[in-house]
């Protein structure tokens, strides 16, 4: 998948839209007996190694499910404590799968937010009048696109480095938006985007311009 | 070419249908022309703010730097998108900032005659709204209306549009406050 992300982000920088388009590669599944010789301690709410790196489990990786079944925070699904429940002797063999936690949608508001004032930040840097804000955001793992309409909406793509055509993609996702999203006489503006149609057609969007630029780039 | 043309008129024959049941019904519920122009208004106005992302993300015009430049973009890029029509932009006020739209043809009054009882109708009025609101959505507040109707007995419609100011708090994020002044000829 070499598209991750869409964020659409509204005038006052919250988040109305979210989807992503990935499944994180490094996740393990192993199966343990008592004791557990990784150490564990709660960091955010979520249960993460802090000590014990092997085996494709690494610091900071969480626990995304026992035995199966995926958690709910610090505790197992049916709500006993993951410590606890990993302190006992009684409940081994137990299969752990440890992966990068995923964003809660908590998380990924107040990221929008964050971004928001950032590009507020970045535009009033600007030595130039007129600047269009942040447009790219570069790290080794991935770029962060992003395109501010005129009337204060923008529209963000996390994709993989090598993967093009974003930019039309992202002029593409306006036109969807304006389609879907604000054609819908039910769609209130500002608010987050509920509408099947929208999903669709930015779900289709997205594997043509994967389709479409992706060059070389491992799936 | 002539299957096109003739679908193309079995749209705005519907268009000019819907329009005229939107607005009798209207009429009917609220019995007083004023309300009645006032709900049009407000229909356009909800109707502008969505039309102006459909209209910036299939024109892909750029900011305007001045309300001559707006004054082109809406008469020859949006009225012939969404109308079919390409208004004359004319009567500029010595300050620059008030202008009149004058509209050959109107697609929304073909066929449509005011009755005697409707003198105030002002049927168009969702032209108005549209206006409005869609450039509110850009942080320009304006004054629209009807100077001239064809359907009150005037040669040409006129819609005369003014400059009230720049929206400041709606600005999006980093526009440059102090910098981006609208400039008047």
């Amino acid at each position: 998948m070499a598209i991750f992300s869409v964020y659409v982000v509204n005038k006052a920088g919250g988040l109305i839209y979210q989807y992503d388009n990935y499944v994180p590669r490094a996740e393990a599944e192993k199966t343990f007996s008592y004791p557990l010789d990784l150490v564990l301690k709660i960091h955010d709410e979520k249960v993460v190694v802090s000590f014990g790196q092997r085996d494709g489990i690494r610091v900071g990786h969480a626990v995304l499910s026992i035995n199966g079944v995926d958690v709910i925070g610090k505790n197992t699904a049916d709500g006993k404590d993951i410590i606890e429940y990993l302190k006992d002797a009684s409940n081994y063999p137990v299969s752990i799968r440890f992966g990068r936690a995923r964003l809660s949608s908590n998380e990924k508001l107040m990221l929008a937010s964050m971004f928001h004032s950032l590009f507020a930040i970045g535009s009033q840097l600007s030595p130039e009048v007129g600047s269009s804000g942040i447009e790219m955001l570069e790290t080794d793992v991935f770029k962060l696109h992003c395109y501010q309409t005129l009337t204060g909406i923008k529209f963000i793509v996390l994709a993989d480095p090598r993967q093009s055509g974003i930019d039309a993609l992202l002029r593409k996702i306006y036109e969807i938006y304006s389609d879907f999203a604000l054609k819908n006489p039910f769609y209130s503006l500002e608010m987050p985007i509920r509408c099947e149609l929208f999903d669709q057609n930015l779900k289709s969007a997205l594997e043509i311009a994967e389709k479409a630029g992706n060059f070389g780039a491992g799936s | 070419m002539l299957m096109f043309c003739c679908c193309l008129l079995q749209n705005s024959e519907l268009f000019t249908l819907t329009y005229g049941a939107l607005v009798t019904q209207l009429c009917k519920d609220y019995e007083n022309d004023e309300e009645v122009n006032k709900q049009l208004d407000k229909m356009g106005y909800n109707i502008g703010v969505r039309l102006i992302e459909d209209f910036l993300a299939r024109s892909s015009v750029g900011r305007c730097q001045d309300f001559r430049e707006t004054a082109d973009v809406i008469a020859k890029v949006a009225f012939k998108m969404y109308l079919g029509i390409t208004p004359s932009v004319t009567n500029w006020s010595p300050a620059g900032d008030e202008f009149s739209l004058i509209l050959e043809n109107n697609p929304l009054v073909d066929f449509v005659e005011l009755p005697d009882n409707h003198s105030t109708l002002i049927y168009s009025n969702l032209l108005c709204g549209v206006l409005r609101g869609a450039l509110e959505m850009v942080q320009m507040a304006v004054d629209v209306r009807f100077a001239q109707d064809t359907l009150r007995g005037d040669n040409v419609t006129e819609i005369r549009m003014k400059f009230i100011k720049r929206i400041e708090e709606n600005l999006p994020a980093g526009d440059d406050q102090e910098e981006r002044k609208m400039v008047f000829y």
